[in-house]
């Protein structure tokens, strides 16, 4: 016989975990005793807030493709990991959540740090339980984890009560991986997978949407094999991007509000529209009522309710697309689309002359948010793991980033958490530790979790960031510049001195204001060994072009000409 | 308020099976609570099927919004199977209760007439209170409800939810059931397998 707390952990080696982003707390005591000796076989990571917890999970699982683990206890832990656990629901990140709980005779009295985890949390999670009893925890631990990874993921929370972590239980693992009312991967239906095929085969102008579930479904090469046979161009989402390299030749850029002007553009002229694991965001989409109307819509996801949510469906293919996909391919004509194709072109000439020439090589004025992006993108070979914080920074780091391999973006796109950058750059760095890890952010997005630097003190977690500091919250101070009349409410940010900052927690940091010495500086922070902070001072009032003001239709795009 | 154009909206049925587990309600409810759609009536209870519970809801929506919600429903991991019908699919039922004055109730004189023309029936009689039970459909208890308010007045009133039984032959839940049992038994080859 072991205790709960013994068993969760045991629960958790046997679903092969080896990481946790935690917080100790009252109830969750008893779990942090047992841990004392897993140490050689559970590495703990104490982060500084649990918020910092749940971001660190999420960005381990989007770059190493497994569940991660957060382990905080009741009450604030709990609800400080709220933030976490709905930005991994809206992104369809694997994670679980184990938080602590009173014992459960004190449930529902009020009691000290009693909250209610599950009432709270069902909104956010795939499956959100409360384990009351030792014999549970086998049961729940792996039931948690089958929920969390299959299907489209998703986060899952495991309430704890303090008196089934105490108990004693005669553990033994039982794999879950079948749940009678639960089909994480539906069944394929055959005549869809002919009626897309004809579909492609027939169209002069079809137009690909790749999205995340192309990542989340291991199809990236299924996805190219698809593309290539029938040369069909494409379009990836913010959270699709690394599912096809940045020079990929059908690969046309990036979907989407601040997107390239050909991918936003072509969606209203292509006429087979095919989504890939993609969910028609409005960010995506902008006024649905003028979207993609000329074109006949072919959906692949695998999540039955994401078809025809948005924007109506012509064929449902329903099922994973590492299995559609290469159905759908060995039905595809080999085609050869040089014209269309082309047709890419002018719009990415246009785009570059506008827009991207200006913000990658300008050579006056502040620096540039771009620049600095392209240039440590190149000097990390244009193959590092990407983290970004919300708001310009993360803009012009998806639009400028390059990228070789998958899993190589950790963004908040669905949520749009600031402050989710610098913890998920640490939980990237965990999950990806041979991999360079660059984490741009904004001044404001980084006080909100700026806490974290002490865990990458702690744990000497070689994480690059680049802070591209232009003293305001840029992104809500461009929208007041573009759409209310420049009146800076509440957008500018007095500032520390973020390199004092830095040097407090030991990490090595420098400021660049000018352009020559930029390069240096980026060339300092690639080679130095262990984490860095490089704080540029951009352009205080930059923009982010090209934009498709939200709601309008995606083929309004503002380029700062106008 | 704002006048819910009930033009495009209809009365929708949502009939749910789910594991019986905690917390279920909670889950479907604010699904509906998140797009503004009022639950009308509720029922729940076990299902046929041992471990089953069924859940019966109505509302008004559009077709396009109910599609959704069901969707997002049967999402859930511990549902078994949600789907949505209109009242021309159906066998349904509500049932009512009125409590009423004894003294007024044998003072009207036409208690036998009113009682065969709703086919209503008495559940309880003393001396003070008389509780007549009827069943059907929601225009038909109401009608009662009226005439008795109009008259001798109702001390107290309470409908159920809606019960319903779909008419097609297609049985949704035992097909589902069916597949899954038909699956589990081809993945069975040595993995253990609990849920
Ligand atoms: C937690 C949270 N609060 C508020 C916002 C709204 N918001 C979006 S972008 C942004 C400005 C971000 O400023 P900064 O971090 O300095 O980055 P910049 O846009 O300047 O690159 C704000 C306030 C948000 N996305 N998340």
């Amino acid at each position: 016989m072991i205790t709960g707390s013994e068993a969760l952990l045991r629960a958790l080696i046997d679903e092969g975990v080896d990481t946790i982003f935690g917080y100790p707390g009252g109830q969750a005591i008893p779990i942090y005793d047992s841990l004392y000796d897993y140490r050689d076989k559970l590495r703990h990571i104490l982060v500084r807030h649990e918020q910092g917890a749940t971001h660190a999970a999420q960005g381990y699982a989007r770059v190493s493709g497994k569940v991660g683990v957060t382990l905080v206890t009741s009450g604030p832990g709990a609800t400080n990991t709220i933030t976490g656990i709905a930005d991994a629901m809206i992104d369809s990140t694997p994670i679980v959540v184990i938080a602590g709980q009173v014992p459960s005779p004190l449930l529902g009295t009020d009691a000290f740090q009693e909250i209610d985890v599950i009432g709270i949390t069902q909104p956010i999670t795939k499956w959100a339980y409360q384990i009351r009893k030792p014999e549970e925890i086998a049961w729940a631990v792996s039931r948690a984890f089958y929920i969390a990874s299959t299907g489209r993921p998703g986060p899952v929370v495991l309430d704890f009560a303090k008196d089934a972590q105490v108990g004693m239980v005669d553990y033994q693992y039982k794999k879950v991986d079948y749940i009678r009312s639960y089909q994480p991967e539906p069944d394929i239906k055959p005549e869809r997978i002919r009626d897309a095929a004809a579909l492609i085969n027939a169209a002069q102008k079809p137009f690909c949407l790749v999205g995340q579930g192309v990542i989340l479904g291991e199809a990236e090469e299924e996805m190219k094999a698809f593309l290539q046979k029938n040369d069909i161009p494409a379009g990836c989402t913010t959270l699709g991007l690394s599912a096809l390299p940045s020079d990929f030749p059908l690969n046309k850029g990036m979907l989407g509000m601040h997107g390239n002007v050909g991918p936003n553009r072509k969606t209203n002229e292509c006429d087979v529209l095919i989504a890939v694991g993609m969910r028609f965001d409005d960010r995506v989409t902008g006024d649905l009522a003028t979207y993609a109307k000329q074109a006949k819509i072919i959906h692949l996801d695998i999540d039955n309710s994401e078809i025809g949510k948005n924007v109506p469906v012509d064929v449902k293919v329903l099922g994973d697309a590492k299995q559609t996909l290469p159905m759908i391919t060995s039905l595809l004509e080999k085609r050869k689309r040089p014209e269309w194709n082309a047709e890419f072109d002018p719009d990415a000439a246009e785009e570059y002359t506008k827009v991207i020439e200006k913000e990658l090589y300008p050579t006056s004025g502040y620096l540039k948010m771009g620049e600095v992006i392209r240039q440590v993108s190149e000097a990390t070979d244009n193959d590092a793991v990407l983290v970004t914080d919300v708001g310009q920074n993360q803009m012009m780091a998806v639009r400028y980033f390059k990228h070789k391999q998958t899993r190589s973006v950790v963004t908040s796109g669905g949520l749009g958490t600031m402050g989710f950058g610098l913890p998920a750059a640490i939980g990237a760095k965990v999950g990806a530790p041979e991999r360079t890890v660059c984490f741009f952010t904004g001044d404001g997005g980084l006080q909100m979790t700026l806490q974290e630097l002490g865990t990458i003190m702690q744990e000497k977690l070689d994480v690059k960031i680049i802070l591209l500091n232009n003293n305001f919250l840029g992104m809500v101070r461009q929208w007041q510049e573009l759409f209310f009349h420049k009146r800076y409410s509440a957008t500018e940010m007095e500032n520390p001195d973020f390199v004092q900052i830095a040097k407090a927690y030991g990490i090595a940091s420098r400021e660049v204001q000018r352009r020559d010495e930029l390069a240096d500086a980026i060339r300092e922070m690639v080679s130095h060994k262990g984490p860095y902070l490089l704080v540029a001072d951009v352009e205080e009032e930059g923009t982010v072009y090209p934009m498709t003001p939200a709601g309008a239709t995606v083929t309004t795009i503002l380029m700062g000409d106008e | 308020m704002e006048d819910r154009s009930m033009t495009t909206k209809k009365l929708y049925t949502v009939i749910i099976f789910s594991e019986n587990t905690v917390g279920l309600l909670n889950q479907i409810t604010i699904i509906f609570t998140r797009r503004q759609l009022n639950i009308e009536t509720l029922s729940v209870s076990p299902s046929a099927l041992p471990g089953i519970h069924k859940f019966t809801i109505t509302t008004f929506a559009d077709e396009d919004m109910i599609d959704k919600v069901v969707k997002q429903i049967d999402k859930r991991v511990d549902i078994l199977k949600a789907y949505y019908n209109t009242d021309e699919d159906l066998v349904f039922q509500e049932i009512a209760l009125y409590k009423l004055s004894t003294e007024l109730f044998i003072k009207m004189g036409t208690v036998e007439e009113l009682i065969r023309k709703y086919n209503a029936r008495i559940l309880e009689m003393n001396e003070t209170c008389v509780v007549l039970e009827k069943s059907g459909h929601y225009e038909e208890t109401q009608a009662l409800f009226r005439e008795l308010s109009e008259t001798i007045g109702v001390l107290q009133f309470i409908r159920s939810g809606r019960v319903a039984i779909t008419k097609s032959r297609v049985e949704r839940l035992s097909d589902m059931l069916a597949e899954m049992e038909r699956k589990l038994e081809r993945r069975r080859n040595g993995n253990p397998i609990n849920g």
